[in-house]
């Protein structure tokens, strides 16, 4: 990866001098990539995040785009859009006002201004909130603007950092969408930060996961979601299992409490019977009395806890000896599984995910 | 026949639920009730009463004000009291914005000696710093013996002068200033800023185009305090000031304890109340009166 438009070299944040709060960050981002960072709080996403920016220097690293050095650059010297969780409009600019204002603060021509923003409104579909102050407008309408005065100055990336935080559920989901056609319409660079992890997996091309200051992964969503490359990563997106084990150099996988699984192979990196993290899906347990059970690598007895049921799906929650185990079936399975009932759980080789354990 | 008369029985009670003691919009009322007698009593009654002598002491006439507005000597009173409140707050203006910048943009100690001082500015009796002033100007002060010290010969003339008056009138009044400017550049998003600065404007054009307007309540509510204040002031200007820069209020206090001329005074303290109620009804239909205090 040497064609990243915007890179992030060895970049390190300390406000103390003693703690990172962003610890030798490296990422290379493509030209036109919708990229997430992706964290809890406190995880360094948001402080990188306005490195990019320019609000916050970094203690050490670099950061170019389009091969130049931006670090040291004042945000005002870059040409970097940024959309705020609080959307940060002028509460004393109209919309059209609001969204000007990157025009005008380079001098562009009053036609042209008048034209770019009506475009820029346009966009985002308000081009008849003009007129309106932003304490008129409703929250998705205040992002929308926010959005379209981050676009209308044709940044080189745009910033967007937990913009939807503040929205409810459905508006939340509604404004995802439209912000992926946005992205498509105009083909521009953008990172995303949330702590979201649905957010991060509908609409990203790649996710890079943060976790106290540290990189873990940056992978299409997938990817991050069935072959994690951290025990972190794996718990962070979406719901799993963990199992405890043991690959030996002839392929054999011991999982506590489980036993004996051949066949599994040598991988890389993970063959010296060394400890690994076995990441097992709930939904890629299945309970073989629905399902044909030859393909399964193995068969375990399951005694079912309680159980939760989300309509399209059932979650179980119970124990396999001693482990816990989560096991999502589809709704239309459900009505036969009774809390307390001991059921047998199958997994077929492809299934697991293993990690070597730190 | 029971249902028949059960039901307006039925009726009555539901009425009368409410009615229970006191009808409910009465509470305001009530609650407002001791507040309004005081007021009435100890400051709408004496008004009326100043209001009444500026008419009819010593005789039915309006020939008071006519005086106030025909004798040089008062007009220019009341010059020299307006343009003293403007410079006042004119200083106050200047020199309160950067303090309360740095305060409201700070949040390290910084921000918190700076607030200590200004409250401690405030909480201090105005009549201490002014005699401060008084051993800090005079003859045998501190700025009179550097003076001499430097070798600059004889030291200008400091105490009671119109500089030495508006001085302390700014040491009073700064700390309102500091603090209307500070409530609402508290309030302002910081974000706005960093947004700003992100859609390419300057330290300079962000502080002209974003922060300077959304400080403009404060600088309204500084002046209009510190002006208004100022306007009524009297102690200090006596004790640093020279009688040429005479306030209105030393006006009043003159005609009254060295000429027991209480129709005079009465007059010119109505004309000087109803200036004060000139600035803030201009005031409140411009920005409302509720929010003078932020």
């Amino acid at each position: 990866m040497g064609t990243g438009y915007l890179r992030l070299r060895n970049v390190v944040k300390s406000y103390d001098g003693r703690v990172n709060a962003v610890d030798d960050i490296g990422i290379d981002i493509a030209k036109g990539e919708f990229i997430t960072f992706l964290g809890p709080s406190g995880s360094g996403k948001t402080t990188t995040l306005m490195m990019i920016a320019g609000f916050e220097e970094p203690t050490s690293g670099t950061i170019e785009l389009d091969g130049k050095d931006l670090t040291r650059q004042k945000p005002y010297e870059r040409n970097i859009g940024v959309v705020f969780q609080n959307y940060a409009l002028f509460p004393h600019m109209t919309v059209a006002k609001n969204v000007a204002f990157p025009l005008k603060m380079r001098g562009a021509p009053r036609g042209d201004i008048a034209r770019r923003v009506d475009e820029a409104l346009d966009l985002v579909g308000l081009r008849a909130f003009a007129g309106r102050y932003p304490r008129e407008l409703s929250g998705g309408q205040q992002q929308r603007v926010a959005l379209a005065r981050g676009l209308v100055f044709r940044p080189d990336v745009l910033l967007l950092d937990e913009p939807l935080g503040a929205l409810d559920k459905n508006l939340r989901e509604q404004m995802q969408v439209e912000l992926k056609r946005i992205h498509r319409e105009v083909g521009i660079t953008m990172v995303y930060v949330t702590h979201d992890q649905t957010e991060a997996m509908t609409m990203s091309d790649r996710v890079a996961v943060f976790n106290q200051g540290k990189l873990e992964q940056v992978a299409p969503p997938l990817e991050a979601y069935h072959r994690p490359a951290t025990r972190f990563v794996g718990e962070f997106i979406g719901d799993s299992n963990f199992l405890a084990g043991r690959l030996d150099p002839a392929g054999t996988l011991l999982v506590d409490g489980v036993g004996e699984i051949g066949g599994v192979g040598p991988r890389p990196g993970l063959g010296g019977g060394g400890p690994v993290h076995v990441l097992i899906r709930p939904e890629r347990l299945r309970v073989p009395a629905q399902e044909a059970p030859t393909s399964f690598a193995k068969v375990v007895k399951m005694v079912v806890g309680g159980t939760v049921n989300y309509g399209d799906s059932l979650l179980l929650i119970g124990k396999m000896g001693e482990v816990p185990l989560r096991v999502r079936v589809s709704g239309g399975q459900s009505s036969a599984i009774q809390e307390g009932a001991v059921i047998s759980v199958g997994w077929a080789l492809e299934d697991m995910h293993l990690i070597a354990k730190a | 026949m029971a249902g028949v008369v059960a039901a307006p029985a039925g009726q009555a009670g539901l009425a009368a639920a409410p009615a229970r003691g006191l009808p409910a919009d009465s509470t305001p009322w009530l609650l407002l009730a001791p507040a309004t007698l005081a007021l009435v009593i100890l400051f709408l009654l004496p008004i009326g009463y100043v209001l009444l002598l500026s008419v009819t002491d010593p005789a039915v006439s309006i020939a008071h004000y006519r005086r106030i507005f025909s004798v040089p000597l008062y007009t220019r009173v009341l010059f020299n009291t307006f343009t003293t409140a403007l410079t006042v707050t004119g200083v106050c203006l200047l020199l309160g914005y950067p303090v309360a910048y740095v305060m409201a943009r700070r949040s390290d100690w910084v921000s918190t000696a700076l607030l200590i001082c200004v409250a401690v500015c405030f909480w201090t009796g105005f009549i201490v710093r002014t005699y401060a002033w008084l051993v800090i100007l005079g003859n045998k002060g501190p700025v009179v013996a550097v003076y001499q010290a430097f070798g600059f010969g004889a030291p200008p003339r400091l105490l009671f002068t119109t500089f030495s008056s508006i001085l302390g009138m700014v040491h009073i009044l700064l700390p309102y200033m500091v603090l209307a400017l500070y409530s609402v550049m508290k309030k302002i998003d910081p974000n706005l800023l960093r947004a700003s600065a992100s859609l390419g404007a300057r330290p300079a054009a962000s502080f002209r185009a974003v922060y300077l307007p959304l400080t403009l309540p404060g600088v309204v509510n500084g002046s209009i305090l510190v002006f208004t204040i100022c306007l009524g002031f009297f102690i200090t200007p006596i004790l640093l000031g020279t009688p040429k820069d005479m306030m209105i209020s030393q006006l009043i206090n003159q005609q009254i304890e060295e000429l027991l001329a209480w129709g005079f005074a009465s007059a010119v303290a109505v004309v000087l109340l109803v200036a004060t109620s000139i600035v803030l009804a201009v005031y409140n239909r411009f920005a409302g009166l509720d929010r003078l205090w932020g």
